[in-house]
């Protein structure tokens, strides 16, 4: 910046103190601009940021005086106070001494100390005899000019004030040793240009006022005070989206996009729906306390029709097909439960679906709960995201194609498929993506094409419904860079407040 | 989810090098790679191929996968010689009713095949053995054994037998109650009148299924050379299959597999290894893959995957558990044409997408509140009984109506009643966060009066707030989703408010929620240490008046 441009960027207070800033001290400063601590030193610190000064600052170790060492200053040492009463009587009684004295126990006994270093007393047969000449006494003792010459900067101290300090020390608040931090302002080359130029030439318009917009001439022909665009301004943080919501709501965007309607639906279900509906035997391990929440509550099922024809799938009555080969019991289907996938959504819509809607494509993003501990990796709570399409001309390549579509959209470029197994699929596919940072493929999503024995009683015949309903919470915390699975729930608003858009 | 461990130095040997092209092989036949060490690999095996829970099972299978040994693999069964018999007692009927037996000669057991043995033994129980429950499988070195054998149930206190891992003799029921391995599967037995026990010739007790072996046949060693094989349980066809995986895995260990004749029950021969006949259509086959293969190809790959092919019918490996319709068939194709071959293909499906309403306004209201300012927050759906009622002040007397889920795992045990508790724990663990603090959720709250109900709520909190500044956020809200509301003076109200300062928002003579000041006891409890005012929406009737 050239220095024109660098002087139109001065603000009042730096204008003020640019006279002075050779002073080097603070202090100083202050005092001539008229200007209080904190703004001379913000004043200072913008100017360095001009290059117009560099601020420098020291941290040194200071002797002061302290509580006791003001008291002595004002009245005396108590040495002092004692050699005067001795100057008097020359021989004095120990105790006598102390009480016309008037120093406490402490006080005495470091007098009678340091006055027989001094070699200024004797103590004999209980009884203080001075020692010393008047002249002798007159003198100050060097505790007391040290005590005069105080503040001193511990680094440069003579040999003799070294002394002094070692002797006061160890007496109680005589004197205290601080660590000061000292402020020394070098003006550089630029300083001094921008000093001996005029700075006060024109008048310069800081803030735009109303006042100021109301009359033309306030502002006519006027120069406004250059900024520094560049410098540092204080946070603020705005209302917004949970941001695992707000990828919920772009995952809503995709599968629009591509044609789904949403299905949505209660999280407390029967066993029917969840899993006797989607062909999953009734001793599958997954039907168990540790897999799944139960809920004490028995659950209505569906009409009579439909569940024959789901008993009828898994006994094996349906055509084609050997089924599980046990007698299915309706009491475990009306066990309650909490979805432990969303899957229940999807076979609910199948049945209510009339054949003149087809080809029909649904999805479903929503929460689902599994009986899980909870740390860095586990969770009891999931997002989910389903989908199926009910067409007769479907396929496996189709299935491969919708998941290729959804995963690259969520930002995973690389995606193969695998075998896989899940009930109430066949063929079944696991979608596994590359991670590009950590540079490993990831299994990321379970699909398939829905089993006839769960289509037929849905349905009422076999039409290939593609499906599938990989988790969502992966994407999310590899957008956002998160490592621990409870950092999503936790609302923590500090982070809340940090975190950045789902920008997608 | 079970997964086997396979000696590297044996997998390279038997099958091939593992380098990256036969580790991307593995994963695409169906088998994912868990973990790989100097020494061993680990590899998933999914719950429909317990065939495949031992290294001998998968390396048949997978061999076919690469195309070295394809087709049908057939297995040499002996007839069952003299006193290869073992008699059904109809006392086990109502027990454990069930039992598939087998004889293998001519083992030459080492320390890796010992453990193989064990392990698919264990697979099995955990997996189509439901934890033993459905099936459990017994193997005994035979030359400790006088054949016949007999199957038979014993009141508890009449079986006395040294169990493994045990110095004394004990009854039945102290197996039970005192042996570890009796503890573990004691509830199997429990409350039977007659426990189950296979007893040789010579009147020993070989085991009591399905919880343990006696110390007198003991466990196969290396010296072993021929064993007695039983599965027991309920189903006899799950038995069966049972029965071939293991005397399968034998054979191709280098053993001889010799049938046995049951007597009374089931009065057949066990193992009998017969395949199955399916029929496969290359119709419903490329129709339902996306392929268009002929027959000749159609043939060759499911011979890749174990099968016989021959005029529209496989034949099914006595193995094979998991072919309950032509879709598994179709899958196997599918598996050994390659699941990376396939193009993955969008068809051209003209449809229209809608999201759900109800969704659709929550996001609005979103939207609405973040304008001013407020944060969402997203709070798990399960909650604790001393957040959602103590730190409430509701004492315990006064809990109810709420959900509780069976066995919880945490500390999370009961779903939430409101979204209020959650917003003053938020509010609790954010106190070191900049204020003032607004936030707001919207969500489902659950509750069981007669009927287990579920609905969409809607809850806001600001602190330092009071309930001016409360009020004017919710009008707000409500002037911009176009609703009129209005606040009445709430006669009954929860306790966490203050009196006269809280109100029943109005929806048309409706009550939906509650607005109004914590009261500084709650507070107290959330160690909150500013005002606080909130309110909560039943969203419900908002939904019905905007769609």
């Amino acid at each position: 910046m050239d220095i024109k441009k660098l002087i139109e960027s001065l603000s009042p207070n730096e204008r003020k103190i640019l006279p002075y800033i050779e002073e080097k001290k603070i202090d100083n400063i202050c005092r001539k601009s008229n200007l209080d601590k904190v703004s001379v030193i913000r004043a200072l610190e913008y100017l360095q940021n001009k290059k117009i000064l560099n601020i420098s600052s020291k941290k040194k170790k200071i002797v002061e005086i302290g509580v006791n060492g003001a008291l002595y200053k004002k009245r005396g040492l108590p040495e002092r106070r004692l050699l005067n009463l001795l100057s008097e009587k020359r021989i004095l009684k120990l105790q006598e001494a102390q009480k016309q004295s008037k120093l406490s126990n402490d006080e005495f006994k470091a007098s009678i100390g340091s006055l027989k270093k001094k070699a200024m007393i004797e103590i004999k047969n209980g009884k203080i005899i001075l020692n010393t000449g008047k002249g002798e006494i007159s003198k100050k003792m060097f505790e007391e000019l040290f005590i005069d010459n105080l503040p001193l900067e511990y680094d440069l101290l003579s040999p003799e004030q070294s002394h002094a300090l070692a002797s006061l020390q160890n007496r109680k608040d005589i004197i205290q040793i601080k660590d000061e931090k000292t402020v020394e302002i070098g003006v550089t080359d630029l300083g001094r240009k921008i000093i001996k130029s005029d700075i006060k030439t024109k008048e310069m318009i800081e803030r735009i006022t109303p006042e100021m917009l109301k009359k033309e001439t306030l502002w006519k022909g006027k120069k406004f005070r250059r900024y520094d665009v560049s410098s540092g301004v204080p946070a603020i943080h705005g209302g917004k989206r949970h941001f695992v919501n707000q990828a919920i709501d772009y995952g809503r965007k995709i599968w629009t996009d591509m044609g789904f309607t949403e299905m949505t639906g209660n999280m407390i279900d029967s066993s029917f729906w969840v899993f006797d509906a989607l062909f999953t035997a009734q001793d599958h391990p997954g039907r168990e306390m540790q897999d799944t929440f139960f809920i004490n509550k028995k659950s209505e099922l569906p009409d009579k029709k439909l569940v024959k024809s789901v008993k009828d799938a898994h006994e094996g009555k349906i055509k084609g097909s050997k089924g599980w080969q046990y007698n299915w019991d309706e009491k475990e289907a009306q066990r309650g439960v909490i979805r432990s996938h969303t899957t229940n959504l999807s076979a609910k819509t199948l049945t209510n679906l009339k054949k003149e809607n087809l080809p029909a494509k649904f999805f479903a993003i929503g929460k689902v709960l599994r009986n899980e501990t909870l740390d860095w990796s586990h969770g009891f709570e999931f997002n989910q995201t389903e989908g199926i399409v009910i067409d007769k001309d479907a396929n496996f390549r189709h299935l491969l194609g919708y998941l290729k579509q959804f995963f690259k959209k969520m930002g995973f470029e690389k995606i193969r498929f695998t075998p896989a197994y899940f009930p109430y699929t066949e063929p079944s596919v696991e979608v596994v993506v590359f991670h590009p940072e950590k540079k490993v493929w990831l299994e990321i999503g379970a699909a398939g094409i829905f089993r006839p024995e769960v289509v037929i009683p849905l349905l009422g015949e076999y039409i290939p419904v593609l499906a599938w309903g990989p988790g969502f919470d992966r994407a999310i915390m590899d957008y956002y860079k998160i490592k621990d699975l409870r950092e999503l729930y936790k609302n923590d608003i500090t982070q809340l407040r940090k975190m950045k858009f789902w920008i997608k | 989810m079970a997964n086997i461990n396979i000696n590297k130095k044996q997998f390279e040997k038997e099958i091939g090098k593992l380098d990256e092209k036969m580790q991307n092989r593995i994963m695409l036949f169906g088998t994912p790679i868990e973990n790989i060490t100097s020494e061993e690999i680990q590899l998933e095996i999914f719950p429909d191929r317990p065939d495949m829970l031992s290294y001998h099972g998968f390396k048949r299978a997978f061999l076919g996968f690469l195309g070295k040994q394809t087709g049908l693999k057939r297995y040499n069964l002996k007839k069952p010689e003299k006193d290869y018999v073992v008699k059904i007692e109809s006392s086990v009927k109502d027990v454990r009713p069930h039992t598939a037996c087998a004889i293998v000669k001519g083992l030459k057991l080492d320390d890796n095949k010992i453990k193989e043995i064990i392990e698919v033994q264990e697979k099995l129980h955990t997996t189509i053995g439901r934890k033993r429950k459905k099936a459990a499988i017994g193997i005994y070195p035979l030359e400790k054994i006088k054949l016949p054998i007999t199957y038979k149930a014993l009141e508890p206190d009449k079986i006395k037998f040294m169990p493994l891992e045990s110095s004394k003799k004990m009854s039945g029921l102290e197996i039970l109650q005192r042996h570890p391995t009796g503890k573990e599967y004691a509830h199997l037995l429990a409350g039977k009148a007659k426990f189950p026990i296979f007893v040789d010739a010579n009147k020993n007790i070989l085991s009591m299924p399905p919880i343990i072996n006696s110390q007198l046949t003991g466990k196969i060693t290396e010296k072993t050379k021929d064993v007695f094989i039983e599965c027991s349980g309920f189903d006899f066809e799950i038995l069966k299959k049972c029965l071939n995986i293991i005397v399968t895995a034998f054979s191709d260990m280098g053993g001889k597999i010799f049938q046995m004749q049951l007597k009374g029950g089931k009065n057949e021969v066990t193992p009998d290894l017969k395949t199955e006949k399916m029929k496969i259509s290359l119709e419903n086959t490329n129709k339902l893959l996306g392929l268009n293969l002929n027959e000749n190809r159609l043939k060759k790959l499911l011979e890749k995957m174990g099968y016989n092919y021959k005029n529209k019918t496989l034949e099914i490996p006595a193995w094979r558990t998991d072919i309950l319709h032509e879709v598994d068939l179709i899958e196997d194709v599918a598996i050994a044409y390659g699941y990376e071959n396939f193009v993955p293909e969008i068809p051209e499906i003209s449809t229209i997408g809608k999201e759900d309403s109800k969704e659709l306004i929550k996001k609005k209201i979103s939207e609405i509140l973040a304008g001013l300012g407020m944060i969402e927050v997203s709070n798990y759906h399960l909650t604790n009984k001393r957040d959602q009622f103590a730190l409430m002040g509701v004492p315990e007397k006064e809990e109810k109506e709420f959900i509780e889920v069976e066995e919880s795992k945490t500390d999370y045990t009961i779903l939430r009643k409101d979204l209020t508790h959650y917003l003053l724990k938020n509010l609790s663990e954010n106190i070191d966060s900049e204020y003032p603090q607004k936030i707001f959720e919207t969500g489902k709250i659950f509750s069981l009066k007669k009927e287990v109900s579920e609905s969409e709520h809607l809850a806001g909190a600001i602190t330092p707030g009071n309930f001016t500044e409360s009020k004017q956020i919710l009008e707000y809200l409500f002037r911009m989703l176009d609703i009129k509301v209005t606040l009445k003076e709430a006669e009954e109200f929860p306790s966490h408010f203050i009196e006269g300062r809280v109100a029943d928002i109005m929806l048309e003579n409706k009550k939906i929620g509650e607005i109004g000041e914590i009261h500084p006891k709650i507070l107290k409890n959330w160690k909150i240490k500013m005002p606080v005012a909130l309110f909560e929406i039943n969203l419900g009737d908002v939904f019905e008046k905007i769609i």
